[in-house]
């Protein structure tokens, strides 16, 4: 009987069209990254959500820490002059 | 491309034939709907069984169509019995171990994939274009299976040597396709369809191609099982079709 080894998991992002940012789509479980690839597009673009795909191990995702939330981003909410709403948007800019 | 006219009827047959294929082998797949090894296979398998099922959708209403007798898709599909169905044997092989599905895969793909290539010429324009969207889900459905392939022979013994028996006991299933009766020869000639001699050495490399990444050996036997194309079908057969056609039959004309 050959010992048991869980499949490494992997994290999706999906490109919905060219020119926007690839989003986290959620996880899935494969032997490679050749296969992850297929099995995040049978899992997460079933009803033509992308037009390309990333797959990263979760392993090799540093997440920020919950507990450093607020020194983190807490002091960008009340700097208004970081912010771009004094510039009008020209007609006809998109995907700003 | 066409030379000589191909009489309505066997043009029908000829694509029902496809269509009968590409519904056994979804029922096949099918079958593994809820016990897939893992959720992201159960996924894929589904997703292959559906567009085979949309393959034999758009095959068989336009059999029906060229046979011009009110057949439908459905009637087609629930109303015949073994003997009236023409899909090729290697479609309903047991699903048996993984090892099985998957080289049952490649060997259905081989096929497959040089089919819809030669049909997007067909001087049949729906089936050219039916050919057009199979293709895509065929190269998907290639992939898939010739990677897992390479995986299981290039893996473990144990997985070594199922897929060498699920080879064994499949390879036999894999030559009907190229055997010519009457209904290939009048549609080849026709234009219709690409002749089996054309077709077999586009598939029979693609076989070896993934046979040889995935570090197998290409059977030698030459003897292949026949029959299917005829009508003429394993004992699975029937207790499938009693599965698929039990519901429409015990229904008939019901509509949701």
């Amino acid at each position: 009987m050959s010992e048991e080894q869980p499949w490494p998991l992997w994290e999706v992002f999906v490109q919905p069209r060219r020119g926007i940012s690839h989003v986290h789509a959620g996880s899935v479980h494969a032997v490679d990254a050749t296969m992850a690839v297929h099995n995040a597009r049978d899992l997460y673009t079933r009803r033509g959500e992308g037009s390309s795909i990333w797959v990263v191990p979760t392993e090799h995702i540093t997440a920020s820490s919950p507990d450093d939330r607020d020194a983190l981003f807490e002091p960008a909410l009340d700097k208004a002059y970081r912010h771009p709403t004094f510039y009008e948007v020209p007609d006809g800019v998109d995907g700003m | 491309m066409a030379s000589t006219e191909c009489d309505p009827h066997t043009h029908a047959r000829y694509v029902r034939r496809l269509g009968d294929t590409a519904l056994v082998l979804s029922q096949r797949l099918g079958e593994l709907v809820g016990s897939g090894p893992t959720l992201e296979e159960e996924l894929a398998n589904a997703n292959i069984a559906l567009d085979l099922l949309g393959q034999s959708h758009m095959l068989l209403e336009h059999a029906a169509q060229l046979a011009g007798d009110g057949a439908t898709a459905d009637s087609l599909a629930f109303e015949r019995d073994e003997r009236e169905i023409e899909s090729l044997l290697l479609a309903e092989r047991p699903n048996g171990d993984f090892a099985h599905v998957i080289v049952r895969g490649v060997l259905y793909n081989a096929y497959a994939a040089p089919l819809w290539e030669s049909l997007l010429d067909s001087a049949d324009s729906q089936l050219a274009a039916i050919a057009g969207k199979a293709r895509k889900e065929t190269a998907y459905h290639a992939e898939h299976a010739n990677d897992w392939l390479e995986r299981l022979g290039d893996g473990t013994d144990e997985s070594r040597r199922r897929v060498e028996h699920a080879l064994q006991e499949l390879w036999p299933y894999s030559g009907e396709a190229f055997m010519a009766d009457d209904v290939d020869d009048a549609v080849a000639a026709a234009g219709i369809a690409p002749s089996c001699a054309t077709l077999e050495p586009a598939a029979r490399e693609l076989t070896r191609d993934a046979l040889t990444r995935a570090t197998l050996d290409v059977p030698e036997s030459r003897w292949m099982q026949h029959g299917g194309k005829q009508g003429r079908h394993t004992e699975q057969l029937g207790h499938m079709l009693t599965e698929l056609q039990h519901l429409a039959r015990s229904h008939p004309g019901a509509t949701w």
